[in-house]
């Protein structure tokens, strides 16, 4: 197992370099540069930028001294944030969008969970119709029209939330964002662990637990629950590279300073070494709770064994 | 011999599934009783309801199920318990096991923990005790290792194995009634002895009663009392054992009884042309390895095999699952990569690519055993038996491939009409003679045959071997008939080859195979494989 874990560890690193190299000759191939849209700039500070920035320098060398700065731990300065350096910024908005996107992730797991198997044991039946009814309402209704619901009804009409802001990580600020970024995921999982749930049930396994007597909590949560959870455990890693690293949306609606609102900016902005920043941590967190995922994907079934 | 105290009895028994088409009747008010200490045998074909009643005894039935009636043990009616006071008897008083021994048991936990889970839930035993007791249970039904095997997970047993796993849990409670559906059906034959062996010993050592839900005449004739025969969800013929062989009195009994394939298929004149040959065949294939993953494992299916199949010639390729006979098939007919020569007629076709072997597919087919996988769903019977003239024989018009349709349906014994009909809407023997006239309609010199009889019921398999029969006489084909169906081998091929882990371990003429076989394996095939002729009714 360890051999394995390492084995993937290593063909990280061609990925994670195909990746950056081809983010970083992509946003270049844009059109306009970081200090294109600044009106009033003159030529010559922005001459000046560019020289201090070394954009003026041929491509390639731009590339081999950003791979360089990379290996070295150091994304650059933020070009259109100028007193930060790249990772002073993720260092002040990752642990918020890490926060926000675990609480809903783990929200999405049980509940999604929890709603998935209520259905799945009454296939059929009122239980079961109505959270098919709710997952359909959960996916598709956009996040931007949640987040004002809930910023409108428990913000402004009942007062029970802070309509946004971080406040500093105070419990009730983080309720809405969570709920907001939850609420589809659950919709989600609940699909999934309803299918799975009777699929599992439906296993001849489980005909066999039944025939010898075993209780309805051991052939439902020991023999079936364990079997069902295989889908989900591998939803969890995309899904949690996904909601960790920040959602525009979110953020934006809410004003939390969190990541997700800077791959959008930057983007827009030609913020080049920040939209790289971005891309090398999304890069990252994907190949690593996929790791995770197959990791724990060998510890739920031992058919499942890395050598 | 069971004692005249009748422990189960099944009284007007109906079983209905709810389906989108209406209601469907499986079970249509039967009476069965089980005495203590026998062994009774309800036998039918697929779809007789065998299965079910048993199902609706141990509630059981899928969720659209409803069974209705009484199923009385020991004076209390199964059917209405609540699950908890079910409980107290599944498993314990009454415990089954099943066909599938591959999916029966759960995956994800070790066979020790599935063991020590009946036994704790209904002897109320601490762990420890339990874990004694599984391993004692584990030495009844001879288990090797059995320490070793408590830690092992179901995927690391062989079907033979797992199986026998299966009956130390529903033995784990010291039972009155053992109910097995078919529970050697999926197994090899020397397997499938083993655990009717296995079955007797047991039976003759806890005195418990076994009933058996069987397709499997010889079973019947060696281990059952009494005998229930069932079709269409009623019990057509009921009684003891030997009356029923010696003297079935419903026609459908008869039927059954005569059901086993007969005759034999003399060898082709000694000049007739060789059509297909392999010299030194080899099939490996490579698992695992890869990037810093190591050497991969070299694992060789066909190990070096030499056959030569001459016009008009059936042979008959024998082995359990695993021995590779499948491969070989596959392999001749350059479906699959290989080493060694392969000849087609006069041509060497070892090195033919996909594009080489395209002129020649039309002479040379195949024809699956899943009669169901293997036909495409979503195209009607005409198109799926006339697709391959769209290959070879572009320039036919539509009108012109429906005539042809038509004979190659008529001479596979199917209704023309069923052209416009969709696959699903057809029985498994059926199907199968859809997937044979696919194959007869291109007019082919080759044939192979890959267990084409294996997914249907006895009744049906005689009449597709006397089909495939017919088919050879008319049009000289050759066949290469790969079955781990000793009966249905013998009724069909004029030479057979033994194959054991990719080798050959005998080959030779039919008769010379069966009456005297060489080879230890052979004989242990033979002696495991119950002999058909001995129930066929002496007319």
């Amino acid at each position: 197992m360890l051999r394995y874990v390492f084995r993937r560890l290593l063909t990280a690193i061609p990925t994670l370099f195909v990746i950056v190299t081809m983010a970083f000759f992509l946003i270049r191939v844009a059109p306009g540069g970081p200090f294109n849209q600044e009106r009033g700039l003159s030529p010559e500070i922005k001459a000046n930028l560019e020289a201090q920035f070394g954009l003026n320098d041929p491509l390639w060398l731009q590339y081999v001294h950003y791979l360089g700065n990379l290996l070295r731990g150091n994304f650059g300065p933020s070009y259109n944030m100028p007193d930060f350096t790249v990772t002073e910024l993720f260092a002040r908005g990752l642990p918020v969008s890490i926060q926000i996107g675990a609480s809903a992730l783990i929200l999405a797991l049980l509940l999604g969970g929890l709603l998935g198997t209520v259905a799945a044991l009454n296939q059929n039946r009122l239980a079961d119709y109505s959270v098919i009814a709710l997952a359909a309402a959960g996916s598709t209704v956009p996040t931007f029209v949640i987040a004002p619901v809930i910023q409108l009804v428990f913000g402004l009409t009942w007062k029970l939330l802070p309509i946004g802001g971080w406040g500093d990580g105070a419990l009730l600020n983080k309720v809405g964002p969570v709920l907001t970024l939850a609420l589809p995921q659950i919709a989600i999982v609940a699909r999934l662990m309803r299918g799975s749930m009777i699929e599992s049930l439906r296993s001849h396994h489980i005909r066999t637990a039944r025939a010898l007597g075993l209780s309805d909590w051991s052939v439902i949560v020991k023999h079936a629950l364990r079997g069902a959870i295989l889908p989900i455990v591998s939803f969890t890693g995309p899904a949690a590279a996904a909601l960790l690293t920040g959602s525009i949306i979110v953020e934006t609606i809410f004003s939390i300073p969190g990541i997700g609102r800077y791959f959008v900016d930057a983007a827009l902005n030609r913020d080049y070494t920040l939209v790289m920043g971005t891309v090398v941590v999304i890069a990252l967190f994907t190949i690593v709770f996929n790791l995770i995922v197959d990791v724990m994907y060998a510890f739920v079934d031992p058919r499942v064994r890395y050598d | 011999m069971g004692t005249c105290e009748t422990i189960l009895s099944v009284k007007d028994l109906r079983v209905r599934f709810r389906t989108l088409d209406g209601a469907v009747e499986a079970v249509k008010g039967i009476n069965i009783h089980v005495n203590a200490g026998e062994t009774v045998a309800v036998v039918g074909e697929s779809g007789s309801g065998k299965s079910q009643t048993m199902m609706a005894a141990m509630s059981l039935l899928a969720s659209n199920g409803e069974a209705t009636g009484v199923v009385d043990y020991r004076g209390r009616n199964l059917l209405t318990l609540s699950k908890s006071e079910l409980n107290q008897i599944r498993g314990r008083k009454i415990s089954m096991i099943f066909q599938e021994p591959m999916t029966s048991l759960d995956p994800l936990y070790s066979i020790g923990n599935q063991l020590i889970e009946p036994i704790r839930r209904h002897r109320g035993l601490g762990a420890a005790q339990a874990r004694e007791e599984a391993l004692k249970l584990l030495r009844l039904v001879h288990i090797p290792d059995p320490e070793r095997r408590m830690k092992s997970y179901p995927h690391e047993l062989s079907g033979g194995q797992r199986q026998r796993v299966m009956i130390a849990m529903a033995l784990a409670n010291d039972p009155d009634i053992l109910i097995a559906d078919e529970p050697t059906t999926a197994l090899d034959v020397t397997i499938q002895a083993q655990i009717l062996m296995l079955l007797a010993e047991l039976q003759r050592k806890l005195g418990m009663a076994i009933v058996f839900i069987t397709h499997d005449l010889g079973i019947v004739r060696r281990f059952a009392d009494r005998v229930y025969v069932m079709r269409y969800g009623e019990v057509v013929e009921e009684g003891e054992a030997e009356a029923i062989f010696v003297n079935p009195q419903h026609a459908y009994t008869k039927m059954l009884l005569a059901a086993e394939p007969t005759g034999t298929k003399a060898p082709p004149p000694p000049n007739a042309p060789v059509l297909l040959e392999g010299r030194n065949v080899e099939v490996t294939f490579k698992i695992g390895g890869g990037f810093l993953a190591g050497e991969p494992l070299i694992l060789r299916a066909v190990d070096h095999i030499s056959i030569r199949l001459k016009r008009n010639q059936t042979i008959g390729i024998v082995g359990e699952s695993g021995s590779g006979k499948s491969t070989l098939g596959r392999a001749l007919l350059r479906l699959l990569p290989s080493d060694g020569l392969i000849r087609f007629g006069d041509r060497d076709i070892s090195a033919a690519d996909r594009r080489a072997m395209r002129p020649l597919r039309r002479e040379l087919q195949l024809v699956f055993q899943d009669p169901f996988g293997s036909l495409s769903p979503r195209m009607t019977v005409g198109q799926v038996v006339t697709e391959g003239l769209l290959v070879h024989e572009p320039t036919l018009s539509g009108r012109q491939r429906d005539l042809r349709a038509v004979e190659a349906l008529r001479e596979v014994g199917l209704d023309p009409n069923a052209r416009n009909r969709y696959p699903h809407e057809f029985s498994g023997g059926q199907r199968q003679r859809i997937a044979i006239a696919r194959a007869m309609i291109l007019k082919p010199k080759v044939v192979v045959l890959d267990e084409p009889t294996s997914a249907l019921d006895r009744s049906v398999q005689k009449q597709i071997v006397e089909l495939l029969r017919e088919l050879q006489a008319d049009h000289e084909l050759s066949y290469l008939f790969i079955s781990h169906d000793l009966a249905v081998v013998r009724a069909m091929a004029d030479y057979i080859i033994v194959m054991k882990q990719g080798k050959i371990v005998e080959e030779g003429p039919t008769e010379a195979i069966f009456s005297n076989p060489q080879a230890t394996y052979t004989q242990t095939l033979m002696a495991a494989a119950i002999d058909v002729t001995r129930f066929r009714l002496s007319a």
